[in-house]
């Protein structure tokens, strides 16, 4: 169906449209009380008008910002989509960041209303409404333990949505005055250096580089997509939200976080995003699983999974594949691939992508010879997400893709820059980093080091700032050799040294989930993370996962110099809560080399332990500290003649 | 917005007077008196042997004490069957979990709801009429205490394969599904580690405040007993010593002479 997004040009009059042409079809569904209970698109659109009157009356006028904090609730997109009608900016927040950073936030973007989840998001609010002057109201979703709250600034959104009051103006012309380059959606950036930034999307942003995505996939009121990334991200906005209106599909939020596995079962999703941390996720948890299954059970399965890795791909990409082969792979996907596709919730997946940090091959490949149809694309808030993306039929696990359409790119000094109809209106406040990110033709810095391959793929290596010079002047990439280490699953987490340094250590954390099997089927007692991570088994463990990573890197002349020479198993997982993560999972390298300062002089220092205490908060925000004597281990590194001889 | 049940502290629910129990010739509890007061959390502590159990048993009706009356709102209770207690809106948890162990989470809930069903074979085969009605409305009940509770990812997981502490929370459910006006829970935090008290003590409390539920509680974790009831009654050999706020039964000599041994 092609629709006409010159007429239907902001997101409250596509919805007006859509409560028409989509009548009675389910637009979000929730699962309550068991039971998947849905809105349609009219329903929707009712309540939207019901909320915005609410809100309007709250004093929301145009351009006043609406904070919303929580997990993807239908409720929260309601708002959002009510905010939009009045010509208010939503402004959307990671659900679990700490008060404070919350508080910058709603200061920065000088938030009006604040629609919440919980009791949870309710509290965090309160704590710091002393220092939110402009804040009016806080409206939240799930009334559960905020019977007893008697602040006066506190309500329930069932409250607006069933004793609404007449207001003064008419709502049918409050949307037909959005127009297209109003701003839709505010997005935060997580920020892996400084404050968090606001990044300004238009309507004509979003909709423009939505449409031309939902063209290339052929999305259609059918699919079925689940929303469980975090509303704040730009991710959510485009991939749930935006092509949902654009095609009319429906979107699924799951009962919780813990159900997802479940609900992903039931809703079958066609439409699947999802970071590479939970596709490896996926894949450990299933090997793990494997690892108890009987013998016959297994010899099957690494058979199959056998016949997927060499003929799977090829049958994915339409090539041409004998005979016995398609028999064979048929089998497979009888016996095992189809079984383990329904397991995951995958067995409808038309669409599947993963973006947002690199992914081992192996694990990119074994997705895709199960038939699921995984691709990568690569973007940032600031582009409306697409800066390229790969193509049915063009897939190279090593690339990023080709330039999606509409979207030149272009390499200087070796970083990536971009333009495109998505490049974003500017920071919110913040002329200056605007300034640097634009330049005057409308190219968009993306900060990430990159190149073209032969067949127009673009490649990302590194970020721009974090690539230095070992002594010997040679490279030195910390993410590209942190992510060769993090693709054997047994490694959490790496963050790699060796800028202005002779040679190139590495802090690891283990994956608990597969170390601890690892642990039981060898026989090896432990009583936590600590205990487990200061293992000299473990140590073995991980130092022949690093002495594989050595030898791959010794192949290569740029990059032999970046083999790793010492390394040490970390006492804590690293954590968005002390801040070492950003919100989206990324390494803060600058303050992790501050915070853990004597560990990283420890190897250079020639030191075989260094002892540590750090500070740790937990989830309540309650601040504790642990401590350890933590081992460092020397790792052997090969030479390019060792590769000859 | 504020529609909270209202709640009168100071109406008595349940008072007991004077009363002796033995077994043969052992004494469990001699001239206790008690007064349960509409909305509290009452928690009864002690040292092992205390009492305590048996008081919890006199309260629920499961033992009559030879001598002295218990009084139900008002009226003098008698010797009564298990299922009248259950229809008075008596409900409880045991101190080592008695669940059905090979039914699922939703399963076992639905249990507790089965003095509130009306009952009507043909319907309920053919799913029609009372028994479809029946079974849609307490099914209902069922999901609103699996979502308080937060269980919802293990609603259809049989409860032997459930971890401790969820197990403790699924026979919580159970209680509240016959939407008692008094809880009486017998060690809830038995055994469990620092975290899963700490969700255990939010769900007693929110239970209290939400539903205004009438709570009396055996524990052992002074912390917690502390932290979340209203007033703590303090048994030693049978004997009621204490009998206040918890900051007054803190403070009180004979409660730290029995707890330390003095004496």
């Amino acid at each position: 169906m092609t629709r006409d997004f010159v007429a239907l040009d902001t997101f409250p009059k596509i919805l007006r449209d859509n409560a028409a042409i989509f009548k009675g079809r389910p637009s979000i569904r929730e699962k309550e009380y068991g039971i998947w209970q849905i809105t349609t698109w009219n329903n929707f659109f009712d309540k939207a008008l019901l909320l915005a009157e609410g809100f309007y009356n709250s004093g929301l006028r145009r351009g006043d910002k609406i904070a919303i904090i929580g997990d993807n609730r239908p409720n929260l997109y309601l708002a959002i989509a009510s905010a939009q009608i009045l010509g208010a900016i939503p402004v959307p927040c990671y659900q679990d960041s700490v008060a404070d950073e919350i508080q910058y936030i709603l200061e920065h973007a000088e938030a009006k209303l604040a629609v919440v989840e919980n009791q949870e998001q309710v509290d965090k609010l309160l704590e710091i409404k002393e220092k939110l002057p402009l804040l009016k109201n806080i409206f939240y979703s799930d009334p559960r333990g905020l019977e007893k709250y008697n602040e006066k600034i506190v309500f329930s959104l069932e409250t607006i949505l069933k004793n609404s009051k007449e207001i003064d103006v008419d709502l049918d012309q409050e949307i037909n005055k959005t127009s297209k380059d109003d701003i839709s959606i505010m997005l935060y950036t997580s920020g892996t250096t400084g404050r968090p930034k606001g990044v300004l999307l238009s309507y004509n942003n979003i909709i423009s580089v939505t449409s031309v995505a939902c063209e290339i996939e052929k999305t259609n009121p059918d699919d079925e997509v689940v929303a469980y990334l975090p509303m704040a991200w730009v991710g959510d906005n485009i991939f749930c939200v935006a092509q949902s209106y654009i095609s009319g599909f429906c979107i699924n939020c799951p009962e919780s976080r813990d159900t997802l596995t479940l609900d992903m079962r039931e809703i079958g999703p066609t439409y699947y995003f999802a970071p590479p941390r939970v596709w490896e996720g996926m894949l450990t948890q299933l090997m793990v699983r494997m690892q108890d299954a009987s013998k016959v059970k297994l010899w099957v399965f690494n058979f199959f999974m056998k016949t997927a890795k060499k003929w799977g791909n090829l049958i994915l990409d339409k090539e041409k594949v004998p005979f016995a082969a398609r028999m064979l792979y048929g089998l497979g996907y009888f016996l095992i691939y189809g079984p383990l596709k329904n397991n995951l919730g995958l067995t409808r997946v038309r669409m599947a992508y993963t973006a947002g940090e690199a992914m081992g091959p192996d694990t990119f490949l074994f997705y895709r010879s199960l038939g699921i149809n995984l691709k990568v694309l690569y973007g940032q808030t600031e582009a409306t997400v697409f800066v390229s993306l790969h193509r049915d039929g063009d897939v190279d696990p090593n690339t990023v893709g080709p330039a999606f359409p509409g979207v030149d790119i272009k390499i200087t000094d070796g970083e990536v820059f971009y333009k495109g109809p998505g490049v974003f209106k500017g920071y919110y406040k913040n002329e200056e980093a605007t300034k640097e990110t634009i330049d005057k033709e409308g190219w968009v810095k993306t900060g990430d080091a990159g190149v073209i391959d032969s067949n127009g793929h673009l490649k990302i290596i590194d970020r721009a700032k974090d690539v230095g010079k070992l002594n010997s002047g040679n490279m030195f990439a910390p993410k590209y050799i942190e992510n060769k280490l993090k693709f054997c699953g047994i490694i959490k987490e790496a963050v790699a040294f060796g800028d202005n340094k002779d040679f190139v250590t590495c802090f690891i954390n283990i994956d608990l989930e597969a170390v601890a099997s690892w642990a039981e089927r060898n026989n090896v007692a432990y009583s936590g993370y600590i205990d487990l991570a200061g293992q000299s088994t473990v140590y073995n463990l991980i130092a022949s996962e690093i002495d594989k990573v050595n030898r791959d890197l010794s192949q290569d002349t740029e990059l032999n110099d970046s083999q790793i020479k010492r390394f040490l198993i970390l006492h804590k997982e690293l954590d968005a809560d002390d801040g070492e993560l950003t919100r989206t999972n990324k390494v803060r390298r600058g303050l992790i080399s501050e915070r853990y300062g004597m560990l990283v002089d420890a190897f250079y220092n020639k030191e075989n332990h260094c002892f540590i205490e750090t500070e740790v908060t937990f989830e309540d925000g309650r601040k504790g500290s642990i401590s350890a004597d933590l081992k460092i281990q020397d790792m052997n590194v090969y030479d390019l003649k060792d590769q000859v001889a | 917005m504020n529609d909270q049940k209202f709640v009168d502290r100071s109406e008595v629910m349940m008072n007991i007077k004077d009363i002796n129990l033995s077994f043969g010739g052992l004494k469990a509890l001699s001239g206790v008196s008690l007064k349960i007061n509409k909305g509290e959390v009452l928690a009864i502590i002690g040292p092992n042997g205390a009492g305590k159990s048996s008081m919890l048993n006199v309260i629920s009706g499961i033992y009559v004490p030879q001598e002295g009356e218990v009084e139900w709102k008002g009226k003098l209770r008698k010797k009564i069957a298990p299922h009248d207690i259950a229809r008075m809106g008596i409900a409880r948890t045991f101190q080592n979990i008695a669940l059905f162990k090979g039914m699922s989470a939703l399963e076992n809930i639905l249990t507790g709801r089965n003095i509130l069903m009306k009952r009507n074979i043909i319907m309920e085969m053919l799913y029609m009429g009372l028994g479809r009605s029946q079974e849609e409305k307490h099914r209902k009940k069922a999901e609103e205490i699996i979502d308080f509770l937060e269980i919802q990812s293990i609603r259809k997981m049989p409860v032997s394969r459930l971890p401790y502490g969820l197990q403790k929370r699924v026979e919580l459910g159970r209680a509240l599904a016959l939407e008692p006006e008094l809880l009486l829970l017998d060690e809830p935090m038995a055994g469990m580690n620092v975290e899963e008290k700490e969700d255990m003590c939010r769900f007693i409390l929110d239970v209290n405040e939400q539903f205004g539920t009438t709570i009396v509680l055996i524990e052992h974790d002074m912390g917690v007993v502390m932290d979340i009831s209203d007033r703590v009654v303090v048994l030693d050999y049978g004997i009621k010593i204490a009998d206040g706020t918890p900051d007054e039964v803190r403070s009180e000599q004979k409660v730290i002479d029995a707890y330390l041994g003095a004496g």
